[in-house]
C-alpha cells in the first residue's frame, strides 16, 4: 500500500486559478460580441492576433526562463490577450497589436516572474505603452458599422474625445450635455473595440459577482466615485461638466471597473483595501477626464492605483483575532 | 443568533455515516498503548513485561501535571514496553498488551460516586486518575482544563458538539445515543469550575441531535444552541466567539474570557469516570471516506491497531491512496494502518486514487480568498510567500503564531498552495531562531 503523505487539509475547494480566469473570459463574451457586431471582422482580427501573440510570447518567455509550459493553460495569457484587444481601437495595424502583446507579456508580466508577481495589470501596461508610442493609431476610433466585413474603416471621435475638444474650442461640453445614452449603453459609439457596450460589459460584471469570482468592493466604489464626483461637478456647472450618467456609460469605465481594476494580482486583498483602491481609481479617472490632457483616464487611473496597492495592503491589515481593537488600544 | 465567528469555509460536510449507530468491535490480537497520546509529558509505566493486567487496571501514571494516566482496555498480558508505531509516523514507547479474551475487569464500585457525594475536588481527582483527555483531537488533559487559577473565574462551560470536520460523525452519534451522559458530564464540569451557565453548541446539520438533547433532562442553567454550519466552528476560540461574542486574547486560553470548552465525548467520559469509576479505555471513532467497505461509527479500545478497525469493519474496497487520522481539514496523513487508536483519534478516513483532487501548487495570485476566510484575521498569503522566499524575520510581525492551522486558507486557495505546511514551517523557523 502506497499512500500520499500530504499536509492537511486533504479536501480542497473546486475553485482554481483556471476557473477564475476562464470565468472572466466567459464574462467578457457579451462585450466581445458587441465589439464584433459594431466593428466587424476588424474586431475579430485584433482579438485573434492579440490572444495568439500573448500565448506565443508567454510560451517563449517560459521557455527562456526554463519553466514548463503548463501556465499556458491557466487562462491568464489568453485573458491578457483578450483584455489588451478590448482596449485597442479596431483599426489598429496588426503589427502594433503584436508589439502590445510583447509588452504585456514580456514587460508587464514575465520579467517579474509570471502570474502572481506582476505589480501592474499587463494588458494596461501594453495599452498605455502603445498609447504613448503610437498616439495617432491608438486614438483613431473607427465609426461603428454593424457586421462589417471590410478591413477599411472611417474613423471618428469618441464621446469623451468630442467633449474634450468642445471644451477646448467652445468652452462647454457641447453634445455631451444632452447626448442620448442609449447608443453608449448598447455599444453604438466610437471607442476601443471592447469598451463600447456598457450594458453588455455590466452584464458580464454581474456574472462575475454572482459567481463570486470578484467581490463588489472595487466595481461599486470605482463606479460610485465616478458617478458622485462627476455629479458634483455637473451640479456646479452643467455647461462645463457633462452629467454623471454620461461619464458612467462612456469610455472604458465599465471594462475598467469590472474587468481591469478587479485583477487579483494587482489590487488589494482586503475588502477595505479594495474600496480605497476603487475610490482612488474613480477619483483619478475623474480628474484625468475633467482636467487632464487625455479625454479618457481609466487606464492611467488603474495603473496608478496598482502602484499604490502594496501600501494600501500595508495600511489595511485586518485586526488579528485576540488583539485589542483600535478603540480598545487607545483606552 | 447575534454572534458568529470571523471567516470560515463551507466544505461539503460529507456526513455519510451519521445514521450508523455506534457498534462495538471485537478485541484485537494486541493493543498498542502509547505513552504519548496526549499533549504534555509522556506517561510513566507502572507495570512490567509479563504482568497480567485486568480491564481498567492502571498501567501508567501521569508523568507530570500536564500528563495522563493509562489503563488496560481489557484483561491480558503485558508483552512488551518498547517503541511502537504512533500516528505521528514516529515510533513512540508503548505498552503492548496481548488480550486473553476473558475481559476480566477490576471491581469499580470502590471508585464510583453514583450519588455525586464526593464534591468537585474529588471528582477532578477521579477525572485525572481516569486518564481523560480532550477527545476532539487535541488530546489535552481534561483535569488541567478543569483547574483554572483562582483569578480566572469561569461563568460558562461549553459542550462542544459542533463536529465541524467533514465526514466525522462520532460526536453526532454520541449526542443521539447518550445525551444524558453528556449532560451529566456537563453538569459535573460546571460544578467543578463553578460555572452557572452551560451551553451545548451543535451545528445545524445535526438537527436530530439537537432535538434529542433538547428533550433530555437539562441541568439548571444549560441551554442547547444551534449554530449555522461553518468550518472551523468547532475550534475552541471560534466556538466561544460564535456563542458568546467573547474573543480569547492572543496567546490566551478560553479561561481568560471565563469559559471552559469540553468536547461532548470528553464530557460523557467524565461522567462515566465519576459516577461509575470507569477509566477512559474506549472511545467512539468514525471510519469514513469512500474506501472502507463498512463505514460507520465504532466503539474501540484505546490501543487497537487501525488495521484491525478497518478489517473488522469489512476492509477496504481497493488500494488506499490517502489515509487520514482525524478529519480531512486538520487530520494527519498516515503512511499505513500500523499505528493504534489513541485517545484523540476521532476518525480514520480512507480515499482511493483519484478520489481527492490532484493539487498543482502555483504562485499566489493575491485573490484575497485566504484573507477573507481566515478565522484569525491573518494574511495567510503573505505568511505563505514569506516562508516560500525565506523571509522569516517578519513572520512574527504578521502574527504567524496566532494561526490555528485550521486549513481554511489552503482549502479555498485557487493556486493550491499548501498554506498550512508553509505556516508550520514558518513557526518552526521562528522557534529555531529563538533557540539560537
Amino acid at each position: 500500500m502506497s499512500t500520499v503523505l500530504a499536509p492537511s487539509p486533504h479536501v480542497r475547494s473546486s475553485v482554481t486559478v483556471e476557473t477564475a480566469m476562464y470565468g472572466v473570459i466567459l464574462a467578457l463574451l457579451p462585450g466581445v460580441l458587441v465589439g464584433a457586431y459594431y466593428f466587424g471582422i476588424n474586431a475579430l482580427r485584433v482579438m485573434a492576433i492579440s490572444i495568439i501573440a500573448c500565448l506565443a510570447f508567454e510560451a517563449m518567455a517560459l521557455k527562456v526562463r526554463g519553466k514548463d509550459l503548463s501556465p499556458l493553460k491557466d487562462g491568464s495569457a489568453f485573458l491578457t490577450g483578450l483584455l489588451l484587444a478590448m482596449n485597442l481601437p479596431s483599426g489598429i495595424p496588426s503589427w502594433m497589436v503584436v508589439v502590445g502583446a510583447l509588452v504585456a507579456i514580456g514587460i508587464g508580466k514575465q520579467v517579474y516572474g509570471g502570474l502572481g508577481y506582476n505589480p501592474f495589470n499587463p494588458a494596461l501596461v501594453a495599452r498605455v505603452f502603445l498609447l504613448i508610442s503610437f498616439p495617432v493609431a491608438l486614438t483613431s476610433w473607427p465609426v461603428p458599422k454593424p457586421l462589417s466585413l471590410s478591413l477599411d474603416t472611417i474613423t471618428g471621435a469618441t464621446p469623451l474625445g468630442e467633449m474634450k475638444t468642445s471644451l477646448l474650442m467652445e468652452g462647454n461640453v457641447g453634445a455631451a450635455a444632452k447626448m442620448n445614452l442609449i447608443d453608449p449603453l448598447i455599444g453604438n459609439m466610437g471607442g476601443s473595440l471592447g469598451e463600447i457596450g456598457a450594458l453588455a460589459l455590466a452584464l458580464g460584471g454581474i456574472y462575475l459577482l454572482a459567481r463570486k469570482i470578484i467581490s463588489w468592493h472595487i466595481p461599486v466604489s470605482f463606479l460610485g466615485t465616478v458617478f458622485a464626483m462627476t455629479g458634483v461637478y455637473w451640479l456646479i456647472d452643467p455647461t462645463r461638466y457633462a452629467p454623471p450618467t454620461f461619464h458612467i456609460v462612456t469610455g472604458g469605465l465599465m471594462l475598467g471597473a469590472f474587468f481591469m481594476a478587479t485583477d487579483y494580482v494587482t489590487s488589494p486583498v482586503t475588502g477595505k483595501g479594495m474600496i480605497i483602491f476603487g475610490v482612488g481609481c474613480g477619483a483619478l479617472t475623474v480628474f484625468i477626464r475633467l482636467f487632464g490632457g487625455y479625454p479618457e483616464g481609466v487606464s492611467f487611473a488603474i495603473l496608478l492605483m496598482n502602484a499604490a496597492t502594496p501600501i494600501i495592503d500595508r495600511y489595511t491589515r485586518p485586526r488579528v483575532f485576540g488583539y485589542p481593537t483600535r478603540k480598545e488600544a487607545r483606552a | 443568533m447575534a454572534n458568529r465567528f470571523r471567516g470560515g469555509v463551507h466544505p461539503d460536510d460529507s456526513k455519510l455515516t451519521s445514521t450508523q449507530a455506534i457498534r462495538r468491535l471485537d478485541q484485537a490480537q494486541f493493543l498498542i498503548l502509547s505513552l504519548s497520546q496526549h499533549i504534555g509529558a509522556p506517561s510513566r509505566p507502572v507495570v512490567s513485561v509479563g504482568d497480567r493486567v485486568l480491564k481498567y487496571q492502571s498501567i501508567a501514571s501521569p508523568g507530570g501535571f500536564v500528563s495522563m494516566a493509562l489503563h488496560a482496555p481489557t484483561s491480558g498480558t503485558v508483552k512488551a514496553i518498547e517503541p511502537a508505531p504512533h500516528p505521528s509516523g514516529r515510533f513512540v514507547t508503548a505498552i503492548i498488551i496481548e488480550p486473553d479474551g476473558l475481559d476480566e475487569a477490576l471491581d469499580l464500585t470502590g471508585n464510583a460516586d453514583p450519588g455525586l457525594s464526593g464534591g468537585p475536588e474529588a471528582w477532578k481527582e477521579t477525572i485525572r486518575d481516569s486518564g481523560i483527555v480532550g477527545m476532539g483531537g487535541a488530546a489535552f488533559p481534561t483535569h488541567v482544563k478543569l483547574s483554572p487559577p483562582e483569578d480566572k473565574p469561569i461563568d460558562l462551560v461549553i459542550a462542544n458538539g459542533v463536529e465541524c470536520e467533514p465526514y466525522l460523525t462520532a460526536d453526532h452519534r454520541l449526542m443521539l445515543e447518550t445525551p444524558d451522559e453528556i449532560l451529566e458530564g456537563l453538569f459535573l464540569a460546571m460544578e467543578i469550575v463553578g460555572a452557572k451557565k452551560g451551553i451545548v453548541g451543535i451545528e445545524a446539520n445535526k438537527p436530530d441531535a439537537a432535538q434529542v438533547m433538547r428533550k433530555a433532562d437539562l441541568p439548571d442553567g444549560v441551554s442547547i444552541q444551534i449554530l449555522p454550519v461553518m468550518y472551523p466552528q468547532g475550534a475552541e476560540k471560534q466556538l466561544i466567539q460564535a456563542l458568546t461574542g467573547r474573543e480569547v486574547p492572543t496567546g490566551g486560553l478560553p479561561m481568560d474570557v471565563g469559559v471552559v470548552v469540553q468536547n461532548v465525548g470528553t464530557l460523557a467520559a467524565m461522567n462515566q469516570a465519576v459516577r461509575q469509576g470507569r477509566p477512559f479505555v474506549e472511545r467512539v471513532m468514525t471510519l469514513g471516506g469512500p474506501l472502507p467497505a463498512g463505514p460507520g461509527n465504532y466503539a474501540v479500545s484505546i490501543g487497537t491497531p487501525l488495521s484491525h478497525v478497518v478489517e473488522q469493519a469489512g476492509g477496504l474496497k481497493g488500494p488506499a491512496a490517502r489515509l487520514i487520522n482525524g478529519g480531512p481539514m486538520m487530520g494527519q496523513a498516515l503512511a499505513g494502518l500500523d499505528s493504534p487508536v489513541t485517545k484523540g483519534t476521532s476518525g480514520l478516513l480512507a480515499f482511493g486514487p483519484g478520489e481527492l483532487r490532484q493539487l498543482r501548487q502555483r504562485a499566489c495570485i493575491r485573490c484575497g480568498s485566504c484573507v477573507k476566510v481566515c478565522p484569525a484575521s491573518l494574511l495567510p498569503h503573505t505568511l505563505g510567500n514569506m516562508v516560500e522566499f525565506q523571509i522569516f524575520d517578519q513572520l512574527r510581525d504578521f502574527n504567524i503564531n496566532d494561526c490555528i492551522e485550521c486549513g481554511s486558507c489552503a482549502y479555498i486557495c485557487p493556486a493550491d498552495r499548501n498554506m498550512v505546511q508553509f505556516i508550520r514551517q514558518g513557526k518552526a523557523e521562528l522557534l529555531a531562531m529563538a533557540g539560537k
